[in-house]
């Protein structure tokens, strides 16, 4: 209730009257949320948008519209035709090609006032690393999460290892996936150390993780440069590369992400590198302890965030656009955000989440389900540039080039630097 | 104009207006566009000549694509004729369990491909999956199948047989129900093997059928992407990326629609060739009763 006449007053202070009168007239919003249908996260959902609809009087309709990249390309077909959203749920990472549609609205331009910017700064500022350009908000963090490490700990005992002491640096890292990796006299591999996914989609946030760790950065805040090509980032890919051909701990070839949660789960993988959503689903299938690390890192722990944010249409009239933003700061109060937290094992959005009861007592019971949090200091942004598809798959296709031996991880990084600035080149003439 | 004309058109006006509306002006309209840019944001697409095209000939993920589709066809279309000819021969016997092995032969076609996709997924998993568990028997080690570029693309290859020789079976295996017993007795009497009876009468026979089910084959060898998107959406490094995969991600992933109009034309073009010479060419040798 604070919060509706907060913004309330937000409102009538930011705007002429008859704005005001428009904003409350609004009875209904749609959103594009990507899930496929089904499932315990849409139930949760739709008891948000009731819950909504009974404190505001307007209904939230949350269409649910299959993964990540299906969202978006409905959300952009649909804005296209005349029909779309007033807002959506979309991968963070996207802000800078949503920008090149352009389609968006900024938190700024909807209406902002002390309040509004005070309420934007309760984030953590990892999950705003991918929402801001031209010094205006874009996006709000919803759901979040970071790369982490799960290991198996009896694979751990049974090499000899301290199943409560995970590495830290990357050289300790590859000698426990070397210890952990179990091969037959025969040479067949019967546990692998760590996996990693390379597959198109995942390959560019694994590494992304990995670049952060060798304290790189892989693009500038504007989303017109990459630095694929600098040595630290070369060292990021051979790291990875070297898992599987220097320490044998890693198939060659690639790993994918849907095959990583089977892998580990049937033992034949002790380390994972997989998201913090993941961690409901190990919890109920595990048929042994598991533990829950941050990423390691080249001298020390380094990640990177992933996940989605809310995202506003200059398509929708203003009332609509500021019921949606209003609907955003609704389900981001710190009560919600922990209760979407619990329910969903997505990291909750801002420290005041972590002071709740609710999430106190759960973490108590749970203390995995913080670790994700106790990292967020040292994550970074996703790679988030413009045409970002596009160069997503040039560094995958050189990133996969790379593991499959075609490669090296030299030729590879100044590959996808040559062919990105190719595609970048018409963003920098701003 | 007589009016049994007038009456034909009338009656084919609803097919026409569906085939123009669906078919025939989407593929105009996709020529047309091949010739703009890709508009971006309010402002319309300029003219810009066969600039597309020429994008795509610098492309060379294109060319991959254009390759990889060529062995796919190559591969694809007489592996599963054949195997689907072969097939059909087998049941059309009488043999015990005759109806249970016509079903265990048609079963992969009334699969849907998003679940053959994820049933042959786990046959190709590494270490565990149902391949490298055989194989494991015999002391073989680990094999990376879709995670390697030398064997993904051969891997989805045989996904695509395995889905389609049960469907050109039933084809075959119609076609050879319906052959006379006379045509048999016949050749019988004047002494003739098996062998050159099948060469000189039944295959002869089955021309109509290969015929149309060359036609399908050939458009599915171009059409059918549902088990790239599913298992390994075109890697790695493009290895199993095919024409159809190339337009949907420069069309929809990287909302590059220009281009994705301009390699649509492209595919469009090669299967017209392979229309004009299937119904040209080989329609005129093929004998129907």
């Amino acid at each position: 209730m604070i919060h509706r006449r907060s913004l309330l007053a937000t409102t009538a202070g930011m705007l002429a009257m008859p704005a005001v009168l428009r904003a409350q007239t609004v009875q209904k919003l749609t959103f594009y949320y990507p899930i496929a249908v089904g499932g315990p996260l849409q139930a949760i959902m739709d008891g948000y948008c009731t819950d909504f609809q009974k404190e505001t009087g307007i209904a939230v309709e949350p269409v649910y519209s299959g993964d990540y990249s299906q969202t978006l390309i409905k959300a952009l077909a649909a804005i296209k035709a005349g029909t779309g959203p007033q807002f959506a749920v979309l991968l963070a990472a996207e802000m800078h090609s949503l920008q090149d549609q352009d389609i968006l609205i900024s938190l700024d331009d909807i209406g902002l006032d002390a309040d509004g910017k005070k309420w934007i700064s309760s984030f953590y500022p990892a999950f705003l690393a991918n929402s801001h350009v031209d010094g205006k908000t874009w996006s709000v963090p919803f759901q979040r999460s970071t790369a982490i490490f799960y290991y198996n700990k009896a694979a751990f005992k049974d090499a000899g290892l301290d199943p409560d002491k995970f590495p830290a640096t990357w050289a300790a890292l590859a000698q426990t996936a070397e210890k952990l990796t179990k091969r037959e006299s025969s040479g067949t591999v019967t546990r692998w150390g760590i996996k990693m996914a390379g597959d198109l989609g995942n390959a560019q946030w694994t590494f992304g993780a990995l670049a952060n760790q060798a304290e790189q950065k892989l693009m500038n805040e504007a989303g017109t440069e990459v630095y694929f090509n600098q040595p630290k980032t070369i060292e990021a890919l051979s790291f990875w590369h070297g898992l599987a051909a220097q320490h044998h701990a890693t198939p060659e070839g690639l790993s994918n992400w849907p095959q990583l949660t089977p892998d580990f789960l049937q033992g034949n993988t002790a380390i994972i590198q997989f998201t913090t959503g993941g961690l409901p689903n190990f919890r109920a299938k595990a048929t042994f302890p598991f533990g829950v690390a941050g990423l390691a890192g080249k001298n020390s722990p380094h990640t990177v965030v992933g996940g989605g944010n809310m995202y506003f249409f200059k398509s929708a009239s203003k009332a609509e656009q500021m019921a949606a933003l209003r609907f955003a700061r609704w389900i981001s109060a710190p009560e919600r955000a922990a209760d979407w937290s619990i329910r969903s094992g997505y990291i909750a959005t801002s420290p005041a989440a972590y002071e709740t009861p609710a999430l106190k007592d759960y973490i108590a019971k749970y203390p995995e389900a913080n670790v994700a949090r106790t990292f967020l200091p040292v994550a970074t942004g996703e790679l988030s540039v413009h045409e970002n598809q596009r160069v997503y798959k040039v560094l995958t296709d050189n990133i996969q080039a790379c593991l499959n031996g075609t490669k090296t991880p030299a030729k590879a990084m100044a590959d996808a630097q040559t062919e990105t600035d190719r595609i970048l080149k018409p963003y920098r003439r701003a | 104009m007589r009016r049994e004309t007038i009456h034909a058109y009338l009656l084919l006006l609803p097919a026409i207006i569906l085939l123009v509306a669906f078919t025939h002006w989407p593929a105009v309209a996709t020529l047309i566009d091949s010739f703009y840019a890709t508009p971006h944001g309010g402002r319309p697409p300029s003219f810009v000549g066969a600039d597309n095209y020429q994008g795509l000939i610098d492309d060379p993920v294109f060319w991959q694509a254009l390759v990889n589709n060529v062995w796919y066809a190559v591969a694809t279309i007489p592996t599963s004729i054949v195997l689907a000819l072969l097939m059909a021969l087998a049941v059309n016997h009488a043999l015990p369990g005759r109806a249970m092995l016509r079903m265990a032969y048609f079963l992969p076609s009334m699969l849907p491909m998003i679940a053959v996709a994820n049933i042959w997924l786990f046959f190709y998993t590494p270490d565990y999956g149902l391949f490298d568990r055989i194989i494991a028997l015999f002391g073989g080690g680990r094999h990376n199948w879709l995670g390697d570029t030398s064997t993904a693309l051969p891997a989805m290859i045989v996904v695509a047989v395995w889905k389609e020789a049960g469907f050109f079976m039933i084809f075959y295996l119609a076609a050879l129900q319906t052959m006379p017993t006379d045509l048999k007795e016949a050749a019988a009497l004047e002494g003739s093997s098996r062998l050159n009876y099948f060469r000189r009468v039944t295959l002869p026979l089955l021309m109509p059928t290969t015929l149309f089910v060359l036609v399908n084959a050939v458009i599915n060898a171009f059409r059918v992407i549902d088990h790239i998107i599913v298992m390994t959406r075109g890697g790695p490094d493009n290895a199993t990326t095919l024409l159809l995969f190339y337009v949907y991600e420069t069309g929809f992933r990287f909302w590059d629609t220009a281009t994705a109009a301009a390699a649509t034309v492209v595919l469009l073009t090669i299967m017209a060739l392979a229309a004009a010479f299937q119904f040209g060419a080989l329609g005129r040798r093929v004998h129907y009763r």
